[in-house]
């Protein structure tokens, strides 16, 4: 079989590098033969070819939906690709605590909730509890976790009252409303509050988590970590006693890149079946 | 009953007619606020009624008025009957107005010919105007009811938004004008496709009961209404809920609305698997203190979902059990079928399927409502697209599979039935615990949807007024007066056939009758094809969820009915039953 050449990628429909695309989209006209080209032709201007309609249906009074395929010339060099994402090691749960009490001699006080307009905590949750999700165990089984959820619609005004309150070294803030980027905005404002608030440790980690978050927008939003649908709590709990050893020392990435006695598993994207903060669509079904 | 509440409070000057708006806030709003707390422990229709009799004129330019400061509540004393008879008389025309409401909705839906389950479709563009054309373009599609989804924490305002709305945050504000302008464009329509088109809304949150009589006006034809949702989901206080949503269900029992309950989201914090028991014990407690405040079985949309994890083995026939239980639990129930959203992924091909599922059971089990699920859950709200191919997915299985559930009957000891055995069973055990505890203290202790709110805790708790010895309130007086004509809802339950059917199919099948759960007066008055069909379904299958003999299955409908175990908390007892 030939190997796809990484510095060229294309969408792989039937073989290698045919580039073959599918698509479905509405345009605000009603079907007619010349709908039809028009769909061909927006497909063309995208710099599509070989474009087939393969469906062209009327919805409502004035709108056609299509389904179209189509092939395209353009490849991507995938070498060049980087994508910035938490790095840390996942070591084993008595190894994680042995870590805790040599490097940090206390526990650690994790406040977790979801904040704004958002009513929904399976996220959260699935972190938090004790019970986990698939069989991995949240943040509340390990003893060097004093875990604290303030379950949903926390106002950011009151998670930074019990941050200061409990003297908090992790936030982690869940959101799954994301109509017009509200969660980015709600997080944004977190950010802006903490800074102007005195008296928090200079360490206080800020995790981010929810069905459209990933590492780089929660950095994009002043949070240190962000993670998406599929994470299990032992990633978020390793996350956490890596990143707040390295803030609390100073060691810099130095510490969790070596690797050290511990086997060094990096972190990879779990794959994408069932999503864990994603469970819940937002503006759903009961308002 | 101890306790009003400030949205009570403020429904009854909607009621009233007191719906304008000064400076951005409803006059409704301005006049509870601005009356003095001992004096509002009155009821604000007392002070309403010496504002009228002492000053005279439009009661709404009075509102007005007191609202700018001009007319202040230092009121001359006077007798009690002078400062009622104007409240009366408005009161006496408002109740008058939803029953009229009530009958003229029977009169659009009678004759019409809608096959079961109707087609619920969710609208959320946040500009009503956008709302419509894709609310049009459903009906085209082939839906038979329009949900327009509120603007993200709507709930939570402790005010009802004034006027056309085209901003929102994942959907639209519930206004009075929005509603307007949704049912005449449905009205529009429905005359179009030839078929009735149902407009839904969200009573639900902090003005629960206002929103309750501002659908009313409007001609909504079903609320999401719960008991319990409110406390669980939103943090909204126990005892402002519990009294909002009597006053709520006394305004829409007598405006012929069908509640929607939300049952259904207990399955999306917990897994429906182990969980579905709550759904069914919620179901108790939302039929009872729905009857309490006056409406009828046919008015009861009680709420449950297809969510049960799709990799558990013959995790379809459990669906099916439950959704058949619950159809046969409550025969006269316009019962609403919510789609999958726990277990969409993002996966638009994989969520289609189970969509389609989902709809199998819907026409299988005999939903009256369906609401359709869209390929693109847990993505973003439908595009215009997405609904299209949903309703184009149940179109086609409700059509292929209308007469499906005739053709079933379940193996007596097999899966299915087994399942619903051990639901009802744990239901049973669910609902005694509730009884030994209470309702309050049951939701504090998190015995549904795994939540634990406090009695003295959440949202609203500031709203909640404890009455004064002079307490009056004329129009849940009025309303909690039966109904003396029962005037039948949209529940048109013939209508699970396509009406091609020929009518004599019902009548020599005339199978012996199961047990009547409740024979209360309003069933009798369903006429006599559709009872007659409805409950030739009911007796058609084999009725072996209840086992013989077993007093914990015994039927906990009975149970709750005759003994109150679950202490629903009569408004009169928001403390009682703390």
């Amino acid at each position: 079989m030939k190997k796809p050449d990484l510095k060229a990628i294309r969408p792989y429909g039937d073989h290698l590098d045919d580039g073959i695309m599918q698509f479905s989209f509405t345009l605000p006209i009603p079907p007619s033969d010349e709908a039809r080209e028009a769909a061909k032709l927006y497909l063309e201007k995208l710099g599509f070819t070989h474009v087939q309609i393969v469906s062209m249906e009327l919805v409502g009074e004035e709108f056609a939906f299509f389904v179209a395929y189509a092939q395209s010339e353009a490849t991507l060099n995938f070498t060049k690709i980087s994508v910035p994402k938490p790095e840390f090691p996942i070591i084993p749960h008595d190894q994680l605590l042995k870590r805790v009490q040599e490097k940090i001699g206390r526990r650690l006080v994790v406040i977790g909730g979801t904040t704004g307009s958002d009513a929904h905590t399976v996220g959260i949750d699935a972190i938090l509890s004790i019970k986990g999700i698939k069989g991995d165990k949240g943040l509340e089984y390990y003893p060097c976790f004093q875990v604290i959820n303030l379950r949903a619609q926390v106002s950011n005004e009151r998670l930074v009252e019990r941050a200061l309150e409990l003297k908090a070294d992790a936030l982690l803030v869940s959101q799954v409303v994301t109509q017009q980027d509200q969660h980015l905005k709600n997080l944004r404002e977190l950010t802006q509050l903490l800074k102007k608030t005195h008296g928090l440790p200079p360490h206080l980690l800020l995790i981010a988590g929810g069905p459209r978050m990933d590492h780089r927008t929660a950095l994009s939003v002043g949070f240190h970590g962000g993670f998406g649908p599929g994470t299990l709590p032992s990633q978020v709990a390793n996350f956490i006693v890596h990143e707040l050893i390295r803030r609390m020392h100073g060691h810099g990435k130095k510490e969790t890149s070596s690797g050290r006695v511990e086997e060094h598993v990096p972190h990879k994207a779990p794959p994408k079946r069932l999503s864990l903060f994603g469970w819940l669509s937002g503006g759903g079904k009961g308002s | 009953m101890r306790h009003s509440t400030v949205s009570v409070e403020r429904a009854v000057l909607r009621l009233l007619g007191i719906n304008d708006s000064y400076k951005g806030k409803p006059l409704a709003n301005h006049l509870v606020e601005s009356l003095p707390p001992e004096k509002l422990a009155q009821g604000i229709s007392v002070w309403f009624g010496r504002a009228m009799a002492t000053h005279r004129g439009d009661p709404t330019a009075l509102a007005l008025r007191i609202a700018e400061g001009k007319i202040s509540w230092d009121l001359p004393k006077m007798d009690m009957e002078t400062s009622r008879r104007p409240i009366i008389a408005l009161a006496r025309q408002a109740v008058r107005r939803l029953e009229e409401i009530a009958e003229k909705k029977r009169q659009l839906i009678q004759g019409v010919h809608q096959a079961r389950p109707l087609k619920y479709v969710i609208v959320a563009t946040g500009n009503i105007h956008d709302d419509v054309v894709q609310a049009r373009a459903a009906v085209l599609g082939g839906a038979d009811c329009i949900a327009v989804i509120r603007s993200t924490a709507q709930s939570l305002i402790d005010h009802v938004p004034h006027g056309a709305t085209t901003q929102g945050f994942g959907g639209t504000y519930a206004t009075q004008e929005n509603f307007r302008i949704m049912r005449h464009a449905l009205d529009d329509i429905s005359k179009k496709v030839g078929r009735y088109i149902r407009l839904v809304n969200y009573s639900s949150g902090l003005c629960m009961p206002e929103i309750a009589v501002l659908g009313a006006i409007e001609g909504l034809d079903y609320l999401l209404n719960d008991s319990m949702y409110g406390i669980l989901f939103r943090d909204i206080n126990m005892k402002r809920t519990f009294c909002d949503q009597y006053f709520s269900r006394l305004v829409i029992a007598r405006a012929g609305i069908i509640i929607n309950t939300g049952e259904d989201n207990y399955l999306t914090t917990a897994e429906s698997f182990r969980a579905f028991p709550q759904v069914l014990g919620s179901h108790f407690i939302n039929e009872q203190l729905a009857k309490a405040a006056q409406v009828r079985e046919e008015q009861m949309g009680l709420g449950h979902a297809f969510e049960m994890d799709p990799t558990i083995e013959d995790s379809l026939l459990y669906e099916i059990a439950q959704a058949e239980m619950v159809r046969e639990i409550f025969p006269n129930a316009p019962l609403k079928y919510m789609p999958p959203t726990r277990h969409m992924t993002g996966d638009l091909f994989f969520g289609h399927v189970l969509d389609s599922l989902f709809n199998l059971v819907g026409v299988m089990t005999q939903q009256e409502i369906q609401l359709l699920g869209m390929p693109t859950e847990a993505i973003h709200n439908p595009l215009l697209q997405d609904r299209a191919m949903s309703l184009k997915s149940a179109n086609y299985i409700f059509h292929a599979a209308r007469s499906l559930s005739d053709e079933i009957s379940w193996s007596p000891n097999g899966k299915v039935i087994r399942r619903a055995r051990s639901v009802l069973e744990d239901t049973h055990k669910l609902l005694q615990k509730v009884n030994q505890v209470g309702l309050m203290k049951a939701i504090s202790l998190g015995y549904f949807a795994n939540m634990t709110r406090d009695v003295e805790g959440g949202r609203g708790l500031d709203g909640v007024i404890r009455k004064d010895q002079g307490y009056w309130n004329p129009l849940q007086e009025l309303l909690e007066r039966p109904l003396e004509v029962h005037l039948p809802t949209h529940g048109d339950r013939s209508a699970h056939r396509a009406p091609h059917h020929p009518p004599h199919r019902s009548q020599h099948r005339s199978a012996p009758r199961g047990p009547q759960r409740d024979a209360s007066p309003s069933q009798e008055r369903v006429e006599a094809p559709q009872g007659e069909r409805r409950r030739r379904r009911r007796s058609r299958r084999p009725r072996n969820f209840r086992r013989e003999g077993n007093p914990a299955v015994a039927g906990p409908g009975q149970e709750v009915t005759a003994r109150e175990p679950a202490k629903p908390p009569t408004p009169d007892s928001p403390e009682g039953t703390s």
